[in-house]
């Protein structure tokens, strides 16, 4: 067995421990100079992380979500800006893994990510859309089969770090504004001029800066499943349950850092159980729940998986914008139990204990698409669409 | 029916182009429909037709042309006619 095969053969989950232990040595330097965490993402590419959800037909290990998901719990509990990256670095292959084999060249470039270990990029985000995704102002133009797109993206997380980017304009100059396709650009097919820069509270190191992007490239690179249908079918779900994985993650670890604080006082009064016990048990029922929706979440996604018509109803929809509420807003009276717990030992910077950093980067969670945009969005789908009160179904 | 639908349509659908330059198989969603007026579609055609749709039609297919409007409502109105 040649040593790629080795390395690829050990677990995922071994792997990812192997990158967390990078990313947790850097993860206060990353967090306080608001930069790339380089070595974290170096040690992805070296465990051949980044290509992992390729199918093994086209040199990856067709790794599902579920694995994925569980891979950003273990890395955000280290660094959740090094998770973060590897959860859209995922969210955008699964665009190419799910709707890119009915082109050549997709999955060709497909191949490329497993083989040379690319860093895929994201620009959806643009000024002028109010933050709504599924509308584009910019609009690609192709002529001789050559496209061309210039986009104000108000954020590009790691756009000065990606390989390429994949990036959503309207199909063409007369297109309706939801009428919207995506095209890969590749590192020397696009120039990217800073507008923004990410100087934020948390997640720091994703550096999501705004940049004016300008690219040229072979009309090939054009997704030919529009955008609605990839957003729909695949990128939502992925986008919900792989962050779901991060954030989980941030908040295990502030679980898990004042299970410590209790456990060391503890041993130091035998016979006295201390203080801030009974929020232990109450952020680890929390927690538990948070879990579940999540594997609840990954359990629906992989049921639905290749069936185009439960991916595109709005029983699948309502699931998945349920599971982004639910992790999203719950991990936040977890870590803030925590800290009561941890006390100043948690407020503090700098202690085993510390809480600054996971508070931060949960923040977050709330405001990536915005939990009000998806409640309006699920309250509007709730004028037709019946919930299911079976408990299984 | 399909004047029915295309009268629903022009009040609800939010759409950028006249309802009348579509042809009936024309792609809603490339014309312009959004999620939310999708969803004021199918309330107007729950209400014009006095029809409910069952949650396996909720999706993008069954709304995605004048055409498969007309097929999906006449799906329901079959089907009730046999129960």
């Amino acid at each position: 067995m040649n040593v790629m095969a080795e390395v690829r053969a050990e677990s995922l989950v071994s792997r990812a421990q192997r990158v967390a232990a990078v990313a947790a040595q850097h993860a206060e330097a990353v967090d306080r100079e608001g930069r790339f965490p380089r070595e974290a993402v170096d040690a992805m590419i070296a465990e051949r992380l980044l290509g992992i959800q390729v199918p093994a037909v086209h040199g990856g290990e067709g790794a599902t979500f579920s694995e994925i998901a569980e891979l950003c719990s273990i890395l955000s509990q280290a660094c959740a800006s090094s998770s973060m990256i590897f959860a859209m670095h995922h969210i955008k292959l699964s665009s190419l893994v799910e709707h890119g084999l009915e082109s050549a060249w997709l999955t060709a470039f497909m191949q490329r990510v497993a083989s040379e270990q690319l860093l895929l990029g994201s620009a959806t985000t643009e000024g002028g859309i109010g933050g709504n995704l599924r509308n584009s102002i910019c609009a690609i133009e192709i002529e001789n089969g050559v496209c061309r797109l210039e986009k104000d993206a108000t954020v590009i997380s790691y756009g000065d770090y990606a390989d390429a980017i994949l990036i959503t304009s309207r199909a063409h100059k007369d297109a309706a504004p939801s009428d919207q396709v995506m095209t890969v650009f590749l590192k020397d097919q696009y120039t990217l001029e800073r507008t923004h820069v990410w100087d934020t509270l948390g997640m720091r190191g994703t550096c999501s800066d705004g940049f004016l992007f300008k690219g040229e490239a072979p009309a090939e690179q054009v997704f030919p499943k529009p955008f609605a249908e990839i957003a729909a079918q695949s990128m939502l779900a992925a986008s919900h349950l792989l962050w779901s994985g991060v954030w989980y993650g941030i908040a295990a670890d502030a679980v898990i850092k004042s299970q410590n604080f209790i456990r060391a006082a503890a041993r130091k009064s035998p016979g006295q159980t201390p203080p801030g016990a009974i929020h232990l048990a109450n952020i680890a029922n929390q927690l538990q729940m948070v879990k579940s929706n999540i594997v609840a979440g990954l359990k629906t996604y992989e049921d639905a998986k290749r069936d185009e018509e439960k991916l595109s109803s709005m029983a699948f929809a309502v699931a998945m914008n349920n599971i982004k509420i639910c992790s999203s807003e719950m991990i936040l009276p977890i870590i803030n139990g925590a800290m009561l717990i941890c006390g100043i030992m948690g407020y503090k910077n700098g202690t085993p204990f510390s809480l600054g950093r996971n508070l931060r980067d949960a923040h977050s969670a709330q405001l990536m698409i915005s939990n009000d945009r998806i409640l309006g969005n699920t309250s509007s789908m709730l004028l037709v669409h019946r919930q299911d009160t079976s408990l299984l179904g | 029916m399909k004047d029915k639908i295309r009268d629903i349509l022009s009040r609800l659908g939010k759409l950028p182009v006249a309802v009348d330059s579509l042809a009936d198989d024309s792609d809603l969603y490339t014309a312009g429909l959004s999620s939310f007026a999708s969803v004021q579609l199918m309330l107007g055609l729950e209400d014009g037709f006095d029809i409910e749709f069952p949650d396996n039609l909720l999706n993008r297919r069954s709304f995605a042309s004048i055409d498969a409007i007309a097929a999906t409502v006449e799906q329901i109105i079959a089907t009730r006619k046999v129960a």
